[in-house]
């Protein structure tokens, strides 16, 4: 613990010599994230060797359950990386970012959906099998398209980043700031979860999308396509922490923090805070969007649960756990978070949610990671 | 063993009933049916029930209501039947029938209740309001009267010829009159015809515009089945009246629906006004302050079985004391030390709603718990045939309406609520002044707290007392604050209101699923290009 | 203390022949336990229902562990929470058949979670035990399902309704997803069959835990007003039901004016709602607590110690789990192992007794044959049967009723060995095995 403190203040210290050296500023003076960035690619390689090249049964085999969980986890920290860009950085506390993700995870789920063919259990060419039992006879509009995979990999950024668009252009325009904007973003996503539980809307109700066969050709229940999808999640990972770490760290990211700790100041000196915020903003959906594509097809189920308020919430402590406004704390703090729920809900099932419960309450009361933050908020 | 046997044996000799049915009452004809009655197997019931009726004993309308109400019982040893109220858990009070009004206490392991099917109870009821009509109490005619309405059975229109013969009381002669109008739709003179739908003109009951309607159906060719043009022009009237009628009963049953999803938005929202508008505390765990209040419900009802009709005057005030407390706890033990800092109150009093949970469902079990509705909360005022208002959303409408005023006069009239406005608006200024402000803020919430565990009882009486009650009001409390406008009480009366309105209109014509989501949706755009809700709280700080 | 060493050496005698006999080497043969996976939520939504089957197959790995346990070795209970959340149930999955090897799975309730487990069942060779009534449309190798399917529920209901109460106009109400959806086709289009016209059937669906009632009620009321009786056909889910219950109690509306026949409302249910408003409305199931049998009282009697709560019921969910345990149990025996493939073989054609006097077949299909029966809710939260079908039924996988499955049916015995055969095409589409 007192090293980490030692280290993050270090890096702090150092955070206004960084951006001397434009060349080297996506790597310089963040000995945590750099730390981060290589683990996960020692992971991937790992991963890759001890799952295909060492035989089962050996001490040294990565089991592919292993894999799909630790990739799930890694989907996961992806999606945390996105509130903590937002919220960290700009202090923009959306409790609806789970939508985003789903959406993104639709988009895939949709691609996956067509892939299946005529290998659905009706045999129905065109139509998924509960458009089929549903008694449907074509195939709605706005699945058209999603039989190709860059389509939908279009559509993963698109949909995400339009409703933020959208949504922020309003919000940010007309001021909506602080716990306003998290309550109508928890109406948004609940919004959206009632929207897609109905069964009309053409995304499978609350079933959802399910029972997908392969993705580009690869069967999904291949240990291969498996650790594909792993090194995948792993790279969008890595890519997109440092994505953010350069935006963060770009005169656009201090413009963010000014806004973040004195809105209207900003304001005052000049600054467009709406354009900046809505910048970030969609970009954090559509980071959103990859993480819930990268997601679905390894959990093998997208459905409207995953637009529940309640999972918005949940994963912004995981933000909070790994300490906001650090990028490596979000990441850290999601897959922390959630080994401890695969632990508990296997082991002790009664006591996750004291635990969950204890965790957001302490994590916001004693964890670091509000700096600056108390001045925003005093008027 | 052997004891209980001796002590059940002398029990039996010193109890009168029991050789009371060995004596003259062994030839009476309700005796001997009513031993039929207690052999006999289910699907033969309806039969013996006929005989049982055409005894034409007075004594035999207790026992039918009895059976209806599934309070009559067969004694396992000597299968004689009894009309039994439930005591505590393990006996019962019953009473002979056949006459003796000694009651007496039995275990209930004794005793057998007489199984009642559907069919059964629809034949009981006709067959009690046949034999009500000769009761002494104008009522229970009147009641018998609107219940043969529209059976047009011979033995029916014969018995209602009689009535109408002896009857002195209008209401009841107006009745009987309708229904026999009814019966004379089927005549074959066109005059009797025309005369019944005269008398029908304006009757709101169903079954009238039914009879109306089939008298004027079209047969295949197009043509009226009624023949006669005049009848038939005066029947299409009268449906026309009825419908016009019915159409304007139908909008302000919706306008209550309106008002009583209002009260309920009300109630579950009013509290959180209190925490996120004067204090501009998140609350998260309001949810689960509401369910804590429905849970002491249950509580108050498991302590006290034999009082439901007070349980939930009692648990009004219970509720409020233990929400409260238990929001009092969580203001001083986690709240005040994130003052200022919105965003994190808000994540810790959701862990704090998450801890509620469970811990609710490790005391109380994961299962919904049975909270009863007194009697009085149940059933509907009948204001006429086509408009009804149901007692619970009435009371809960009132209710919701008294805690409101109560809470304004609290804030304006009271010191405390002097103290809270003061801290409300300029805690440095409050504290210059000597309020502690500290003690006001763990009051307030305490308010709010209490307020919330209100609401859950009055939410017991309508909705599952589980722990998942809390989730489903949670969304919707705050969307009623931030539209109403923060700070504002008024402005959450009018928000509550005025969603439960909007549902409620948009509901039949787009379904409930969709009437949710558009309603949200106006909430979203109208908060974007509103931010402060419709009654904004005027001030000029910024930070 | 004799009694248990006599049963020891009598277990591990058995299990060193059985070994012999399965050609595996005694010495390595050091008494592992079988595994039963419990895939139930016990937190979240659907912990109301679940909790209650996690202990049943407890209780029924305790008494078979009593009973000497099974080829001579312990049964051990694995037990996780996927929390009513739909994706974990696969994570769940996974964990239960690739980490803790477990040989069965007892799990899920609503139809998504079983969709959601199904991949990973079918990709890891495991078996699973599914114990609720469901929409059908359905049958994989590796799930047998000993719930109700609607042929086995819903048609037979509709018959009691139309023939013995007279029904001629129809509500079909239900929460909105696949379960409601799928009945409601099948019912529709059943009744179209039966001469029902198509403005006597009013369909409508409301959210999950949807608490206000009135205007559907209201609706209901004006539908059944129009002189021909009126039934409900009610496929609300769980939390929805109370309210909806208690509002048609209070606009006056009894059960001889309308009855409503639920497909989702048991004695577990029941125990948590005020009863009287919903006195004389119908439920349709293969087993009721109140039959009188003394399989079923024993059950009940064996419950009742397990949980040391003698007010505890016991519903239908509990009685597909208690055949299900029964019958993967004697499958394993038959088959000797409890490998999938082989305990799967023997699972079809198997029959052990029901709790209501019956006996439970195995179908090819996957499905049991269940009688059905209906009761009529009583005060004290219990039913009283007021039908039951002469013989057992089997269960359908494939409506007869819907479009795109009246060609279809299942048969997991050669030559066909296919959950989804046509009929008209010959083919077997998207299983690969």
């Amino acid at each position: 613990m007192t090293i980490s403190m030692s280290a993050a203040t270090s890096t702090m210290s150092m955070d206004t010599r960084a951006h001397k050296n434009p060349l080297l500023l996506p790597f310089a003076q963040d000995s945590w994230g750099n730390s981060l960035l290589f683990v996960l690619v020692v992971v991937c390689v790992l991963v890759i060797v001890g799952n295909l090249v060492v035989p089962e049964g050996s001490a040294l085999h990565v089991p592919t359950w292993v894999v799909t969980l630790v990739g799930k986890y890694l989907a996961l920290a992806l999606l945390a990386l996105s509130v903590d860009l937002i919220w960290g950085y700009a202090g923009i506390l959306s409790l609806g970012h789970g939508a985003f993700f789903a959406l993104g995870g639709y988009a895939m789920g949709m691609y996956l959906m067509r892939q299946i063919g005529d290998r659905g259990v009706y045999g129905n060419p065109e139509l998924p099998d509960f458009m089929v039992f549903l008694n449907w006879q074509e195939l709605p509009w706005y699945w058209h398209g999603f039989d190709q995979f860059w389509f939908a990999l279009v559509m993963v950024l698109l949909a995400p980043g339009l409703l933020a668009y959208v949504f922020g252009w309003l919000a940010f325009r007309s001021r909506v700031t602080g716990v306003y904007l998290s309550i109508i973003t928890q109406a948004l996503t609940y919004a959206l979860l009632l929207a897609f539980f109905r069964n009309e809307m053409g995304f499978g109700g609350n079933n959802g999308l399910t029972d997908f066969k392969d993705i580009l050709g690869f069967s999904l229940k291949a240990d291969s396509t498996r650790v594909a999808l792993f090194v995948s999640s792993a790279m969008a990972l890595a890519l997109g922490y440092i994505l953010c770490r350069w935006v963060t760290r770009s005169k656009f990211g201090r413009v963010l923090v000014a806004v973040r700790d004195a809105e209207n100041r900003t304001r005052f000196v000049g600054y467009k805070v709406e354009s900046y915020k809505l910048a970030v903003f969609v970009l954090s959906a559509c980071i959103a969007g990859i993480a819930g594509a990268l997601y679905v097809p390894q959990v093998g189920i997208i459905n409207p649960g995953e637009f529940s308020p309640l999972n918005s919430i949940e994963l912004v402590i995981w933000v909070a756990v790994g300490g906001r406004g650090t990028l490596y704390g979000a990441v850290v703090g999601a897959l922390l978070v959630n080994y401890l729920k695969t632990y508990f809900t296997g082991v002790l099932p009664e006591v996750w949610l004291f635990f969950l419960g204890a965790l957001f309450v302490l994590a916001t009361m004693f964890l670091p990671g509000h700096r600056g933050n108390t001045a925003a908020q005093a008027g | 063993m052997y004891r209980l046997i001796i002590a059940l044996i002398l029990g039996c000799i010193a109890c009168p009933w029991l050789n009371a049915a060995d004596d003259p009452l062994a030839d009476d004809p309700l005796s001997l049916q009513l031993g039929v009655l207690a052999q006999t197997k289910l699907t033969k019931m309806p039969a013996q029930i006929e005989v049982l009726v055409a005894l034409n004993d007075s004594r035999v309308v207790p026992v039918l209501q009895a059976m209806l109400d599934g309070r009559l019982y067969r004694r396992k040893s000597d299968n004689l039947l009894f009309i039994g109220v439930p005591g505590d858990d393990k006996s019962l009070a019953i009473t002979n029938p056949l006459g003796g009004s000694e009651t007496t206490v039995a275990p209930a392991s004794d005793l057998s209740r007489v199984a009642v099917n559907n069919r059964m109870r629809g034949q009981l009821r006709l067959a009690i309001a046949q034999l009500n009509l000769a009761s002494e109490d104008e009522q229970q005619r009147f009641d018998a009267a609107q219940e043969l309405l529209g059976d047009v059975s011979p033995p029916v229109i014969a018995l209602l010829n009689q009535v109408a013969q002896a009857e002195s009381s209008e209401r009841v002669l107006a009745v009987v009159a309708d229904a026999q109008a009814l019966a004379a739709l089927q005549q074959d003179d066109a005059l009797i015809r025309l005369k019944a739908v005269e008398q029908l003109t304006g009757n709101l009951q169903p079954v009238v515009l039914n009879a109306l309607q089939s008298l004027t159906a079209l047969d295949a060719g197009g043509a009226p089945l009624e023949s006669d043009p005049l009848v038939y022009k005066r029947a299409l009237k009268a449906i026309a009246g009825i419908k016009q009628e019915a159409e304007f009963y139908s909008s302000a049953e919706t306008i209550f629906f309106g008002l009583s999803l209002g009260s309920v938005l009300l109630l579950s929202a009013i509290g959180l006004a209190i925490t996120f508008g004067v204090m501009g505390v998140i609350n998260m765990a309001h949810g689960e302050l509401i369910m804590l209040g429905a849970y002491t419900t249950y509580v108050v009802q498991l302590v006290l079985p034999n009082h439901l009709e007070y349980s939930l005057l009692v648990a009004v005030p219970l509720a409020f004391v233990v929400s409260g407390l238990v929001g009092v706890g969580i203001e001083r033990g986690v709240i005040r030390f994130l003052y200022g800092r919105p965003l994190e109150t808000l994540l810790a009093t959701f862990g704090i709603s998450l801890i509620l949970q469970q811990a609710v469902r490790s005391i109380f079990s994961p299962l919904n718990r049975s909270v009863a509705n007194p009697e009085w909360m149940s059933g509907a005022l009948q204001l006429n045939p086509l408009f009804s208002l149901t007692y619970n959303r009435l009371y809960i409408l009132v209710f919701s309406l008294v805690v409101f005023f109560l809470l304004l006069a609290l804030l304006k009239r009271t010191r405390l609520g002097l103290q809270f406005r003061a801290v409300a608006q300029n805690r440095a200024m409050a504290r210059a002044m000597g309020i502690r402000s500290a003690w006001v803020d763990a009051m307030t919430f305490g308010l709010g707290s209490g307020i919330a565990g209100i609401a859950g009882v009055a939410l017991s009486q309508l909705t599952n007392v589980g722990p998942n009650l809390g989730q489903a009001y949670i969304i919707d409390s705050f969307m009623v604050v931030v539209f109403g406008g923060v700070g504002n009480l008024w402005g959450t009366l009018v928000s509550a209101f005025s969603l439960g309105m909007a549902n409620k209109f948009i509901e039949p014509v787009a379904g409930a699923v969709l009437a949710k989501i558009l309603v949200l949706i106006f909430i979203i755009l109208f908060i974007q290009r509103y931010p402060r809700g419709l009654f904004p709280q005027q001030g000029r700080s910024v930070d | 203390m004799t009694m248990l060493k006599k049963f020891k050496r009598a277990a591990t005698g058995a299990a060193l022949i059985g070994a012999a006999l399965l050609g595996i080497n005694p010495a390595s043969a050091a008494e592992p336990p079988i595994k039963v996976g419990v895939l139930h939520s016990l937190s979240g939504t659907m912990a109301i229902s679940e909790t209650t089957l996690k202990d049943t197959v407890l209780m029924m790995v305790a008494e078979q562990n009593a009973a000497g346990g099974l080829l001579g070795r312990q049964l051990e209970a694995v037990v996780v929470d996927p929390m009513s959340n739909w994706p974990l149930f696969a994570e769940k999955a996974r964990e239960l058949i690739s980490k803790d090897k477990v040989d069965v799975i007892f799990g899920c309730w609503t139809s998504v979670s079983r969709k959601s487990v199904l991949p990973v069942i079918e990709e890891l060779n495991g078996l699973l035990f599914y114990p609720v009534q469901y929409e059908g449309e359905e049958s994989s190798k590796n799930v047998f399902y000993t719930g109700a399917a609607p042929n086995q529920q819903a048609i037979p209901a509709v018959d009691y309704l139309m023939n013995d109460l007279g029904v001629e106009r129809w509500v079909l109400a239900g929460t909105d997803y696949v379960y409601p959806r799928t009945t409601n086709k099948i019912l529709e289009a059943y009744l179209k069959a039966k001469g029902v016209k198509e403005e006597d059937i009013m369909i409508n669906y409301t959210p999950f835990g949807h608490s206000d009632w009135q205007s559907i009620v209201a609706e209901i009321k004006t539908f059944g007003g129009k002189g021909k009786k009126t039934g409900v056909v009610s496929t609300i889910n769980g939390d929805a039901n109370i309210p909806f219950y208690k509002e048609l109690g209070n606009q006056g509306m009894s059960a001889e004016d309308i009855p409503v026949v639920a497909f989702s409302v048991g004695e577990e249910e029941l125990s948590g709602m005020d009863t009287s408003a919903l006195v004389g409305h119908l439920a349709a199931w293969n087993y009721f607590q109140s039959v009188e049998d003394p399989k079923n009282a024993e059950f009940i009697a064996r419950w009742h110690t397990f949980t040391g709560d003698d007010k505890r019921v016991t519903n239908d969910p509990m009685e597909a789990t208690y055949i299900g345990f029964r019958m993967w149990v004697e499958a394993v025996k038959k088959a000797g192992t409890t490998d999938p493939d082989a305990v799967g073989a023997a699972m079809i054609g198997l029959s052990v007794n029901n709790l209501t006097g019956g006996m439970a077949v195995m179908g090819s299909n996957h499905h049991l044959s269940k009688p059905v029966l209906i009761g009529e809710i009583q005060e004290d939260g219990q039913f009283l049967v007021v039908s039951e079908t002469e013989e057992l039924i089997p269960g359908d996988a494939w409506s007869d009723f819907l479009p795109g499955s009246k060609d279809t049916i299942a048969d997991w015995t050669p030559p066909i060995s296919c959950g989804n055969f046509n009929t008209v095409t010959k083919t077997c589409s998207g299983q690969n095995f």
